[in-house]
């Protein structure tokens, strides 16, 4: 993005708060702030450090109040932009250039969810929409079929494809302890599990559960007087297309082309130098529609792509290192957890699934129904 | 400036009340504009001219939503031949035989009660000659369905 700097500031601190079905009565504010000790804690930052606030949740109207309230803190810079999933890959980008300006010198991205102890209706309140609300779509896994839909039309990709993707999500998931899911996927359990939209079963659905979260972001300077490595901000990108599915242009062809284009301007860096890709699949079809908007694969060639465990450990590209809001978690709007797994692995944190010698990351947020897309990409100093 | 009197999406449904699908046509983009709106989202006019559709389309994408109680049902994204896209679901057939491409035609559905009438789609009879697609004035009769 114009006037954001490659490399000017670094992720010192990131972590889960609690994850999957957490204790009865917490708030989604409990979990940010659990979130925000525990990332402070992994950079040795404390709380009267933070001068820059940046969070999200769909619990809360104005959850930037009710978390600098619960911190006792009144932040210097302050953004809650809400863009669905996405929205903590555009806390990001805003946090760099508060940071670039000097609006603030610690800036703190959070998130919580309680989704699954409150249900997702009301988590998450769906707005009447005259145009679609007519039509009962269950939203928002029926406008993803409906691209999917328009995928397998054009270019034939097949349902054992979109199963390979949650299969690889597990195999991801069962190398990670903090994964909600425990136990081994097959492509037929994935096509002869319960039918949500066609053509997704459950297992093509992200997790519900609750979780939430922090990362933490510096300056690139002050970053390397802290704990841990700096994971360094090298590009932001993004693009917002529709709100409503029926208002997509091209139900194939999403914002992270755009979103990506730019990070990689920013980064000076393509795909070929990715080292590992983390990318929001709240359904199968959303990493295959990355994978090609991201410039892994051509258009077209997704389905394909994700075949003979490509994108599983052990395959040619690491994908959704962590399992995935498919195998991991998934606490309504999942983008923060792809920025904490990718500084995990630039990092050299990840134990059995870590991805060897790691230096470039690239986290990409996908909100709404394919409505917001926004890419990270992150690395190690040996980028710098 | 004069205070609007009616707001597009009233208009719309008064069209619906009468059979009929309406949208918008933006004479400065000259191109169709849906759903209704105040300002068109291609050139920023606010002349916006109604127009009613000739309710012939085609199956841009479909699915078939599986409700845990209830049925499975249709719903998809279709193409007027006037150029703009609806959300809706092909009835008179199984849900899963909507097909991308299938030409459709528009019917008015009134659900009763408080709820306002909506449009859906039923397949163009496979006897008639299939119509060219686009263009179109947008101002042909209203299919009765």
């Amino acid at each position: 993005m114009d006037g954001l700097q490659r490399g000017s500031a670094a992720i010192v601190g990131v972590a889960e708060a609690d994850l999957g079905a957490v204790a009865p009565d917490m708030s989604a504010i409990d979990l940010m702030a659990q979130g925000i000790q525990r990332a402070l804690n992994d950079c040795g930052l404390r709380l009267s450090d933070v001068d820059g606030l940046l969070c999200a949740t769909a619990q809360s109207r104005t959850s930037g109040l009710s978390l600098a309230e619960y911190l006792g803190i009144s932040p210097a810079f302050i953004d809650t932009t809400i863009l669905g999933g996405s929205s903590f890959m555009f806390h990001v980008a805003h946090a760099q250039a508060a940071l670039q300006l000097g609006l603030c010198k610690v800036a703190v991205i959070a998130y919580g969810s309680t989704q699954r102890t409150i249900g997702r209706r009301q988590a998450s309140v769906r707005e009447y929409n005259p145009y679609e609300t007519p039509f009962r779509p269950f939203l928002p896994s029926t406008a993803y079929a409906l691209a999917a839909s328009r995928h397998m039309h054009e270019f034939g990709t097949t349902r054992e494809q979109l199963a390979a993707v949650a299969v690889a999500a597990r195999e991801w998931a069962l190398l990670n302890p903090a994964a909600w899911e425990k136990k081994p996927l097959t492509i037929p359990e994935v096509l002869s599990a319960r039918m949500i939209s066609y053509p997704f079963t459950v297992r093509d659905c992200c997790l519900l559960t609750d979780g939430g979260g922090a990362v933490i972001l510096t300056s690139a300077e002050r970053a390397r007087s802290l704990k841990k490595p700096p994971v360094y901000v090298l590009g932001c990108g993004q693009a917002i297309t529709h709100a409503t599915i029926s208002s997509m242009p091209d139900l194939t062809v999403t914002g992270a082309l755009p979103s990506g284009r730019a990070a990689y301007a920013m980064a000076r860096l393509g795909p070929k130098d990715i080292d590992v890709v983390e990318l929001y699949d709240a359904f199968t079809i959303n990493t295959i529609l990355f994978l090609e908007d991201l410039g892994f694969c051509p258009k077209g060639e997704g389905g394909p792509f994700v075949e003979g465990g490509r994108i599983a450990p052990g395959g040619g590209l690491p994908v959704n290192t962590n399992g995935g809001g498919l195998s991991y978690c998934h606490p309504g709007m999942y983008g923060l957890f792809l920025l904490i797994e990718a500084t995990r692995q630039l990092r050299g944190e990840c134990g059995a699934r870590q991805v060897a010698d790691c230096e470039t990351a690239i986290a990409h947020g996908n909100g709404g129904v394919l409505s917001s897309q926004s890419t990270v990409i992150l690395g190690s100093e040996a980028t710098i | 400036m004069a205070q609007m009197n009616e707001s597009p999406l009233a208009v719309y449904q008064a069209h619906l009340e009468k059979g009929e699908l309406a949208y918008q046509w933006s004479s400065e983009a000259n191109r169709a504009v849906f759903y209704p709106r105040v300002i068109c989202p291609f050139s920023g006019s606010d002349r916006l001219e109604w127009r009613v559709s000739g309710g012939l389309g085609t199956v841009y994408a479909t699915t078939v939503t599986h409700p845990r109680e209830g049925n499975p049902y249709n719903v998809a994204l279709i193409d007027c031949d006037e150029g703009f896209r609806l959300m809706s679901r092909v009835e008179d057939i199984a849900p899963e035989a909507v097909k991308i491409g299938m030409r459709v035609k528009f019917r008015v559905h009134r659900p009763g009660g408080e709820e306002p009438p909506y449009p859906v789609f039923v397949p163009v009879a496979p006897t008639l000659p299939s119509p060219v697609s686009g263009g179109g004035s947008g101002r042909g009769p209203v299919e009765a369905g």
